[in-house]
């Protein structure tokens, strides 16, 4: 182990830029359209997403050795639904207006194929301290993402920024609707990819 | 049970809440799957078939047992396990009755298990507190209106192959920009049936 060190901050990048669950990856897209209609919910669903999936990949990687890998995805998956249960309890106390919003999509957090796919590659392989970098990188990509879409479509939909009146223009009414959530997921993606051409290419062939 | 209401609840859960345009779900298997017209019709029957069936089992398990024994709250836990049950049964069943078919499906059937559109089913019913056959009926509603969704953006995607897309938009951007424009078209369902 002492030969390969594990690079915390390479860890943490490759979950934000590299492997960004939504713009790179394209995968748990429901709630990225779902509650990113407002900057609130979209950076409540992203704090939800990042306890789980940190907590998800601390208990696996601490349960380790006692998994049998015949059994280890529907342990996995009682693992992820057991802390979504956790998240959605402590939501519907602390939070009861968003978790009317929203509750259906907290609950469906259990379905994320990224949390899965992070706690079978990278949590059930390593140990406990790569394993939350790990889970901190994915959680704050994914976190980063919702914050950028909802923070466009409120801006662009209502005016507004967390319920504060930031522009006195007439809004666009398309981005908050559910058909504006996909054009701006769609026009960010492109973006993204855009930039990953242009500028970050040339910098990460060399690994 | 009268067959108006349950009609309604029909079309409401598949144009006018349609899971992929107006609810957001499944939208992984959707941009999955939807690039050859055969697979999504084949992923369609496949979807519509468990959401029914996993919506019966489910309200018996919901309404017989986790009632009575008031654990409503582990009801994640407990509708994941027989989602995921019964959907490495109709795995093996589709292996042996269409294997062509599986083979081209294999990787989404495993993901099935862990899809949110599935879930979703019974979680929603159990929300609504529908009874029996209204949950199947909104079941077999998503489903169709899944179904729809699939074939109507596969055939799209199929045209979409040889259009010249600018370099960055190409795959799932350009994807999820015609899905915002046929969820445009969708919007003008809303209001038709209100429950």
């Amino acid at each position: 182990m002492s030969h390969h060190e594990i690079n915390y901050k390479d860890l943490i990048i490759n979950g934000i830029f590299k492997e960004n669950t939504i713009f790179k990856l394209a995968l748990s897209l429901c709630p990225a359209i779902a509650v990113t209609s407002n900057l609130r919910n979209g950076v409540l669903m992203g704090i939800a997403v990042l306890f789980v999936q940190v907590m998800v990949n601390i208990t696996i990687s601490l349960m380790r050795p006692f998994i049998h890998p015949r059994i280890r995805l529907p342990i996995f998956m009682l693992v992820i639904s057991g802390w979504v249960t956790v998240t959605d309890l402590l939501m519907a106390a602390f939070a009861p207006d968003a978790y009317k919003q929203m509750g259906l999509y907290i609950q469906l957090i259990v379905a994320f194929a990224s949390i899965l796919a992070r706690a079978e590659m990278f949590a059930s392989k390593n140990t406990v301290v790569p394993s939350i970098f790990d889970g901190i990188g994915m959680g704050t990509g994914f976190l980063f993402a919702l914050t950028v879409i909802s923070f466009f479509r409120e801006l662009l939909g209502k005016g507004t920024l967390w319920g504060i009146s930031i522009l006195n223009a007439k809004p666009l009414l398309i981005m908050v609707l559910p058909a504006g959530g996909f054009f701006a997921v769609g026009i960010l993606m492109a973006l993204f990819n855009w930039i990953d051409k242009k500028y970050l290419t040339s910098s990460s062939t060399h690994h | 049970m009268e067959f108006s209401r349950l009609f309604e609840l029909i079309i409401s859960a598949s144009i006018i809440n349609n899971f992929v345009f107006t609810r957001f779900l499944g939208l992984c298997i959707f941009f999955g799957v939807s690039k050859k017209m055969e697979t999504a019709v084949g992923m369609s029957i496949t979807f519509t078939a468990v959401m029914m069936i996993s919506a019966a089992i489910s309200w018996f398990v919901f309404n017989f047992l986790m009632v009575p024994l008031d654990i409503t709250f582990l009801k994640i836990i407990i509708f994941i396990g027989i989602v995921a049950g019964f959907v490495q049964a109709s795995d093996t069943i589709m292996r042996k009755v269409a294997p062509a078919l599986y083979y081209k499906l294999g990787i989404y059937l495993a993901l099935i298990s862990t899809n949110c559109i599935i879930l979703a089913v019974p979680l929603i019913n159990s929300g609504e507190k529908y009874s029996f056959i209204e949950s199947i009926a909104f079941g077999f509603g998503s489903g169709i209106g899944f179904a729809l969704a699939l074939i109507i953006m596969a055939s799209i995607r199929e045209r979409l192959e040889l259009a010249e897309v600018p370099n960055a938009f190409k795959g799932t951007p350009i994807a999820f920009v015609v899905t915002g424009l046929i969820a445009l078209a969708f919007t003008g369902f809303s209001g038709l049936i209100t429950i």
